[in-house]
């Protein structure tokens, strides 16, 4: 059973854990590690970082033997436009108000689906923002402006 | 009586009106997302975790803990009528109660599912109580070493327990740990991993990683696929269950409840196990094994039972020890931390009307559950119409609109986004979500605990066997661990999972 690197999940998996403990162990070591008596604030941080890329290398040369491939495709497109729709909400919420921050949400999200009806989407992102407004600004007396223009 | 007291007094906070408008909200949430498939307690629970903080924390837990409950009623209703399993842990309930509605006797499923799950909850919270006082008074005994060997037990055996790859899922709770320690550190006073931004201070928010890890990546993996949700109604027939029904389905209740108890306590196990092994367990009794999958109502009672009593059960740990034993209860305890209690054992002696009120809500709760359930179950039902493109635009806008609101801070809302995507990546590549936020509960008292153990011992390891019940709880865990290298115990791990 041959399958090729990208799709492999154990790898890439692998992959990700030794990436993620040699960022961890790097920055640990501006922290002081002290002692088993006293633990510096970089005792803990080095012990898991190391625990992790150990974790990663089986994790990986396990991925190399027994190459089991990925389930599924990978969503690009809806991730992308998930990420995109909660971005542009954080953007859009202090510089132009919460209506049109759950709207462009709303109408970003909706992409990331597999239909886009422009008129549901346009309902959907009214009564959402009316919604949004009764729960959190009405209801739980949060001060955001509905409108605003602060670039 | 002490207990007596204590319930009476538990029923006082859960009779006030805004705690009893909270059970419904919560029993009534929980029913609305168990119908609705994609949509799971998990996701709904993290995207409600930043409103809940306005909250007293009483009635936050109160809501949350019904609409993890609830789930387990409402996913039934979708499994016998559309042979849809609206959460996983009714899938099983699909084998013989969408049987029974092809027959015709759709009212007889949902009965006995909705009464079976009531006795099991009810018998479920009564273990609450029963186990929770003794272990509690228990744990209060316990030392730093004891707590930090109580602590790495829960992470072992919820790596060990979880579906799927044991290296992966302790490589996830490592991960969770190391994410645990960002933020300035309570001993020295150094910023850990902040990368110089003051936002990052005070760690990474509990709930933009719950939301990110849950709920955001949960909705990308849902859009991977086609929408394909078939519609249709049928007339559900009369809702009382014969007598010879509930008779057949009395004992079978009773074993799942059991089966579903044990496994609720045990950490890493859910209600999805407990169901499948309760469907196992009555078909293995049966004196004729053939009628399962056909409409054998023991197939519909006893996964049900199962289910509810392991949703109950499954906070005896984390309400006594502070231990969660699954993603669920780690999201619960999540909520308690924010709401300023320090969770352990020491919650009940010094805020009885948060455990007790809790408790008394749950007998409150699973009986508006059966009053909601059983003669509305035709709204319910309709809900199903209601496609996934109207919803997904809305549980992204709570998530982010959610964390925001918390501090008011734009990169919190950045930083769940970047979560999300790591969450898809780690998802795609079967690596075990839960794992990761049990670890990141755990371990800042970790830390905590081991520091102090040490530092009362001066440096010297040997206190972590000199302490007896330390020394249990580390050979417990390495049996689990070990016992998960030998291939014929792993071998039936597997297979277990793959008959569910």
């Amino acid at each position: 059973m041959k399958v090729k690197f990208a799709g492999n999940q154990d790898a890439i998996a692998g992959l990700i854990f030794i990436a993620l403990g040699t960022i961890g162990f790097v920055i640990a070591l501006k922290y002081s590690f002290g002692n088993s008596v006293e633990m510096g604030p970089g005792y803990f941080p080095r012990v898991l970082s190391i625990l992790l890329i150990g974790f990663g290398l089986l994790t990986l040369v396990r991925g190399l033997r027994d190459g089991v491939a990925m389930e599924g495709i990978w969503a690009w497109l809806p991730l992308l436009f998930i990420t995109l729709s909660i971005m542009l909400f954080g953007a859009a919420i202090e510089r132009l108000g919460l209506a049109p921050a759950v709207m462009l949400l709303i109408a970003a999200s909706a992409y990331a689906g597999h239909e886009f009806r422009l008129r549901e989407v346009a309902v959907l992102a009214v009564v959402m923002a009316v919604f949004a407004t009764a729960v959190f600004v009405w209801g739980l007396r949060l001060p955001y402006p509905l409108f605003a223009w602060n670039l | 009586m002490d207990v007596l007291d204590h319930i009476m007094l538990g029923f006082g906070v859960a009779m006030s009106l805004q705690n009893l408008a909270y059970c419904f909200l919560g029993v009534l949430l929980g029913t609305l997302i168990g119908v609705l498939p994609g949509v799971g307690p998990l996701v709904t629970i993290s995207m409600l975790l930043p409103i809940t903080f306005g909250l007293p924390p009483v009635a936050s837990v109160i809501m949350l803990a019904g609409i993890y409950y609830g789930a387990q009623y409402g996913g039934s209703t979708t499994a016998i009528l559309v042979n849809l399993p609206g959460e996983t842990s009714s899938a099983v309930t699909c084998l013989d109660g969408y049987q029974m509605a092809r027959q015709g006797r759709a009212g007889a499923a949902l009965a006995i599912a909705a009464l079976s799950s009531f006795v099991a909850g009810c018998i479920g919270t009564i273990l609450i109580v029963a186990l929770g006082v003794p272990l509690a008074s228990w744990a209060l005994r316990f030392g730093a070493e004891d707590y930090f060997a109580l602590m790495l037990l829960g992470l072992v055996a919820a790596s060990v327990l979880t579906h799927g790859d044991l290296v992966k899922a302790l490589a996830m709770v490592v991960l969770g740990l190391l994410i645990g320690l960002v933020g300035t550190d309570v001993n020295s006073g150094v910023e850990r991993y902040t990368f110089g931004l003051p936002e990052l201070a005070d760690g990474i928010g509990f709930t933009v990683l719950a939301v990110g890890i849950f709920a955001v990546s949960e909705v990308v993996t849902n859009l991977e696929q086609k929408e394909t949700r078939e519609v249709f109604t049928k007339s559900i027939g009369g809702l009382m269950p014969s007598w010879s029904d509930i008779k057949t389905a009395f004992l079978p209740t009773l074993r799942g409840t059991a089966i579903g108890s044990f496994f609720g306590i045990l950490p890493g196990t859910g209600p999805s196990i407990s169901s499948f092994s309760a469907y196992m367990v009555e078909k293995k009794l049966a004196r004729d094994p053939s009628r399962f999958g056909r409409g054998a109502i023991e197939g519909v009672a006893a996964p049900e039972a199962a289910n509810n009593a392991a949703a109950q059960t499954a906070f005896i740990p984390m309400l006594t020890l502070g231990i969660p034993g699954t993603a669920t209860m780690a999201l619960i305890l999540g909520a308690l931390v924010m709401n300023g209690i320090q969770p352990g054992p020491s919650v009940m002696a010094r805020s009885p009307e948060l455990f007790w009120g809790v408790v008394a809500s749950m007998f409150i709760g699973n009986a508006m559950l059966v009053a909601l359930n059983l003669p509305l179950v035709g709204i319910w039902v309709k809900l199903l119409t209601i496609p996934y493109r109207w919803l997904f635009p809305a549980i992204i806008l709570f998530c982010a609109l959610g964390n925001y609101s918390l501090n008011n801070s734009a990169i919190d809302v950045y930083l769940c986004a970047a979560v999300g995507i790591l969450g898809y990546v780690f998802s795609k590549l079967k690596c075990p979500p839960a794992p990761l936020i049990l670890g990141y509960v755990l371990g800042p008292m970790m830390e905590e605990n081991i520091r102090r153990a040490l530092l009362l011992s001066e440096g010297d390891l040997s206190i972590f066997w000199k302490s007896p019940i330390s020394a249990i709880l580390l050979v417990i865990s390495a049996l689990l661990l070990v016992s998960m290298i030998l291939p014929a115990i792993r071998a039936k791990k597997e297979q277990a999972y793959a008959e569910g």
